[in-house]
């Protein structure tokens, strides 16, 4: 069987590559009106960098799904042929391509890093509040007076010496095991109800604490950090986790309570999350200001229309930030409706994969670490695409894979590796099965 | 927890469902809104320095062409060679605040960027052929002269249509700007004329002719005798209305008072000669009723955006609801009618106050179908587009709106406006050899303001002969000058644009 993915996962890298490469080609023609002189290289490249971390999966993942790797090389690939045709326009600078492909190497070497490091998922369980502690920290560390930078009004950086990046794209995958870890433990005890409010059931408040402390944590998010999209992807992985493993659809009610409570109170209070309800209920109100980022953003998802107006042939540099947070603004002008539904389509396959990979997983924390990573990216994603087609109120956080961004971009490399490795163990487990066939039929008559 | 994993799934792809619901909303079904949302110069700023083509009047004057430039960052300029007096129409084409007017709502055209233009020679896909398109407009340059100079510095418009086609023969608003300014090159330029054209109130950079909406005063009584008319219980000679300074419709104590505390009545024919409230708001309460009435104003192209070939036309207003039924009541010669809860408020809208609103071009054309045998034409101020050699790429053909009245009842308004002329509120239109029939109004502000709108609406044509042209004026409140009716002040204009239309056609 692992024979079988991973020559499929070469063969999908390769196609990927191709299509990237004939993207890069496309853009210049639009941009310059000739092809670009180093397409050979480019696709050699290209091809270097992906077909090696396949070539890691082949050694350290041998039995992992194989539609993961190639689709976030796609979109990889995609999102770099966006920032490279973007660079040098109005707003964005010069240098980007050249640091988003350093990050994209980089990238690969966390996934290939994470895989050799983290050869069994049950090391992960071991060292629960060691990630309890790391995650509340990394979500902590832009607060710290002289490492955490406030840039565009959101204080989520953290510099240290001459590296700058966002901790809490880290904190994420950090916590998402902590709760794996966590709720594994307690689902048990959180599933028995003693408390009950009318027709609600919960359980002692002792063991509702650290779901307390998540919430909490996620409105310091909100309020200190100024970081929305960080606050509700957090709180909404949380929920979604404490959900599956218990079962209970009256944490995920009181989940949405608890934050609804927390966000209005945040609405009634604090200036930075009205301006952005306000905005998102009408852009029109202040269109050369505080409506104009998501405005442009319309716009060019107007003018894109079906086709699209071509690679290179677009403006999407009149948005604000269209390199990192509206690149998918960019995707819908340029590619328009077919191309953008392409890109959603491939997140679609990555989310299916993912909850494959966690509904075939035998362990109790690698189903749900599977699910919280799986959630992270699929949730991310909603928010930003919501955000920038006006679907949801913005709030800023980049598309995975695709936005530019070191700190982005090697977490989700990151996340991307722990999910082929619970899937590589549980076929793993499955194929030793398949050759013990009494082991089988014992485990299913269990 | 695999069926939580499932039912996880499921709810992903619901938003996701959503995600794509919403990129279908923005990318095809409010597509083409968002393009000409006001605030997209998306266009603009791509077309801003390449190929244009001019714009010329129908007499030939140039109005609007590009320079090609010998040095600087641009390619090309935009000018106006006639300054302000066609800003209205041909509107600016600014880098940093998009295009207006006919620039912008020909700018695919003008840049030749549409499919017939780009693909029309297939030669051309291959060498670097000029195939911007040259609009030529229906206005007439020495109209839109006199207008100008008969309305002056006072606030208002004045449009001149043509009936039988809809051609738009000359718009002109004070104030006025000169669109040289905002699209100039230098950016410094364009930008202190945006902000001191802003600042001022009114904005010279509204097309006041288009987008501005008035009471319209008593020139909506034209409105309402057509909807009279076409109930078949009125004709020119009947029912006489009594001769009274003031109507009190039901369900209040407040009467509606004649201009100036006047006492006057009649029949239809002297109700629209004395422009008389007290008459026609009785004649509406109780022979037309709301429902006539709306059926009658949106059929002449109230309640929608006008259809004019300019961007983000307003649309003229007339309130369609009055309340529940509330009760019957008996005309003077015992014929039953319906009251609603609103009927009060009915009775001044129905003589154009209360919340009753129009454009300048909007009464031209009520002008104009009464005086083009009722059939509504679709307004336009472009005719022709041709290419670089004079060519024709597209012409828009004349487009009936609809037909609005029966022939004998047009003919009817159109002897009842002729009185107006002959002998009533507009003697200073009287024309050697011109049938002109007429409406004047005289839109009051409300009760607290003493000042005006002075309104008049004009055809004009061979006797017996559909109508040659069609003017609207209307000459804002000042309350500096009081109270100024359609007949004295707004009268004249149209009477100079008349006499000058004479002169040339």
């Amino acid at each position: 069987m692992g024979r079988v993915r991973r020559t499929t996962e070469l063969g999908l890298i390769i196609l990927g590559s191709l299509i990237i490469t004939g993207a890069y080609t496309l853009a210049s023609l639009g941009r310059n009106a000739s092809v670009p002189a180093n397409v050979g290289p480019f696709l050699g490249i290209i091809l270097a960098l992906f077909i090696s971390a396949h070539l890691a999966t082949r050694w350290l993942a041998p039995d992992a799904d194989g539609l993961l790797l190639p689709l976030a090389a796609l979109l990889n690939g995609l999102g770099f042929v966006f920032i490279v045709r973007l660079a040098g326009e109005r707003r964005v600078p010069d240098d980007l391509p050249g640091l988003q492909s350093t990050w994209t190497a980089l990238g690969i070497a966390a996934y290939v890093g994470t895989l050799l490091l983290v050869r069994k998922t049950k090391m992960l369980d071991q060292y629960r509040y060691s990630f309890a502690v790391l995650g509340i920290g990394l979500l902590m560390v832009p607060l710290i007076p002289g490492i955490g930078r406030q840039i565009n009004g959101a204080r989520i950086w953290a510099s240290i010496g001459p590296i700058n990046f966002q901790p809490g794209e880290f904190a994420k995958i950090v916590l998402a095991i902590f709760f794996a870890s966590y709720l594994v433990e307690k689902r048990e005890l959180l599933r028995i109800a003693t408390i009950r409010i009318g027709p609600i059931h919960l359980p002692e408040l002792r063991h509702l604490g650290p779901l307390l402390l998540a919430w909490g944590a996620s409105i310091i998010v909100m309020v200190l950090e100024k970081d929305l999209g960080s606050s509700l992807l957090f709180f909404a992985l949380f929920a979604v986790m404490v959900w599956v493993a218990t079962d209970r659809i009256a944490y995920l009610i009181s989940a949405l309570v608890m934050f609804m409570a927390g966000a209005y109170a945040a609405w009634t209070q604090f200036s930075h999350v009205q301006a952005r309800v306000d905005i998102w209920l009408d852009p029109w109100a202040d269109p050369s200001n505080k409506g104009f980022q998501v405005l442009q953003s319309m716009f060019a998802f107007a003018s894109g229309g079906l086709t699209g107006t071509g690679l290179g042939l677009g403006d999407p540099e009149r948005i604000p930030e269209v390199e990192t947070d509206f690149i998918f603004a960019a995707i819908g002008e340029e590619l328009g409706l077919f191309g953008a539904t392409a890109v959603l389509l491939c997140y679609l396959l990555m989310i299916g994969s993912g909850l494959r990979v966690a509904m075939r997983a035998e362990s109790a924390f690698d189903k749900l670490l599977a699910v919280g990573l799986t959630a992270l990216l699929g949730i991310q994603t909603f928010i930003i695409i919501g955000g920038v087609t006006r679907l949801v109120p913005l709030t800023g956080i980049t598309l995975p894979f695709v936005s530019y961004g070191g700190s982005s971009l090697l977490a989700n490399y990151v996340l991307l590796a722990l999910l082929m490795r619970i899937s590589d163990e549980t076929a793993k487990r499955e194929k030793r099965r398949a050759e013990e066939p009494d082991t089988q039929s014992a485990s299913v008559s269990a | 927890m695999n069926r939580q994993i499932r039912r996880f799934g499921v709810g992903l792809m619901v938003l996701y469902v959503l995600l794509f619901a919403q990129l279908n909303r923005l990318q095809v079904f409010d597509a083409e809104e968002l393009r000409e949302d006001p605030n997209n110069s998306r266009s603009i700023v791509r077309d801003y320095g390449q190929r244009r083509g001019s714009m010329v009047t129908a007499d030939g004057t140039l109005v609007a062409f590009s320079e090609e430039l010998e040095s600087g960052q641009f390619e090309r300029q935009r000018l106006y060679p006639e300054g302000d007096l066609y800003a209205h129409s041909t509107g600016y084409f600014a880098f940093n605040y998009g295009a207006e007017g006919l620039e912008r709502s020909y700018n695919d055209e003008l840049a030749g960027k549409t499919v017939g233009q780009e693909f029309g020679d297939l030669s051309s896909l291959f060498t670097d052929k000029d195939n911007t398109g040259t609009l030529i407009l229906s206005l007439q340059h020495q109209l839109q002269v006199a207008a100008r100079e008969a309305l002056g510095e006072q606030n208002g418009s004045v449009v001149a249509l043509e009936p039988e086609t809809g051609n738009v023969l000359a718009m002109w608003s004070w104030p006025s700007y000169d669109p040289n300014l905002l699209s100039a090159i230098d950016q410094e330029v364009s930008r202190s004329a945006w902000i001191w054209h802003n600042a001022l109130s009114p904005s010279p950079l509204i097309p006041k002719a288009y987008r501005e909406t008035y009471f319209p005063g008593s020139t909506f009584k034209v409105v309402t005798a057509a909807a009279a008319l076409e109930t078949g219980n009125v004709t020119g000679t009947s029912p006489v209305y009594p001769v009274v300074p003031a109507y009190t419709p039901p369900l209040t104590t407040s009467g509606l008072k004649n201009f100036g505390g006047s006492s006057c009545g009649g029949d239809l024919f002297n109700l629209i000669r004395q422009s008389c409230n007290s008459g026609f708001a009785q004649m509406a309460v109780e022979e037309v009723g709301p429902e006539a009435l709306s059926d009658m104003a949106e059929a002449f192209g109230f309640n929608e955006r006008l259809p004019i070939d300019l961007p983000n036309p307003a649309a003229s207003v007339f309130v369609t609801d009055y309340g529940p039924f509330n009760r019957t009541n008996t005309t003077a010669d015992g014929r039953e009618y319906d009251v609603f809860d609103s009927t009060p408020v009915f009775a001044q809208a129905s003589i154009g106050q209360f919340e009753t609103k129009a454009t300048p071009v909007q009464m031209a054309m009520v002008a104009a179908t009464v005086g083009n045998n009722g059939r509504l034409m679709t307004p336009k101020l472009v005719t022709e587009i041709q290419d670089i050699d004079g060519g024709t790429i597209t012409t828009n053909d004349d487009e009936l709106v609809d037909v609005v009245l029966d022939p004998a009842i047009a003919q009817t308004l159109r002897q009842a406006m002729v009185g107006v002329v002959n002998d009533g509120t507009a003697k200073g239109l009287q024309t050697e050899g011109w049938e002109v029939g007429a409406k004047t109004g005289t839109a009051q502000l409300g009760a607290s303001v003493e000042a005006t709108h002075a309104w008049i609406i004009v055809f004009a044509g061979k006797p017996g002969q559909p109508a040659d042209i069609a003017i609207a004026v209307v000459v804002e409140a000042d309350a500096a000058l009081g109270q100024r009716t359609g007949g004295s002040t707004a009268g004249p204009i149209a009477k100079a644009v008349l006499d000058s239309f004479i002169t040339q056609n």
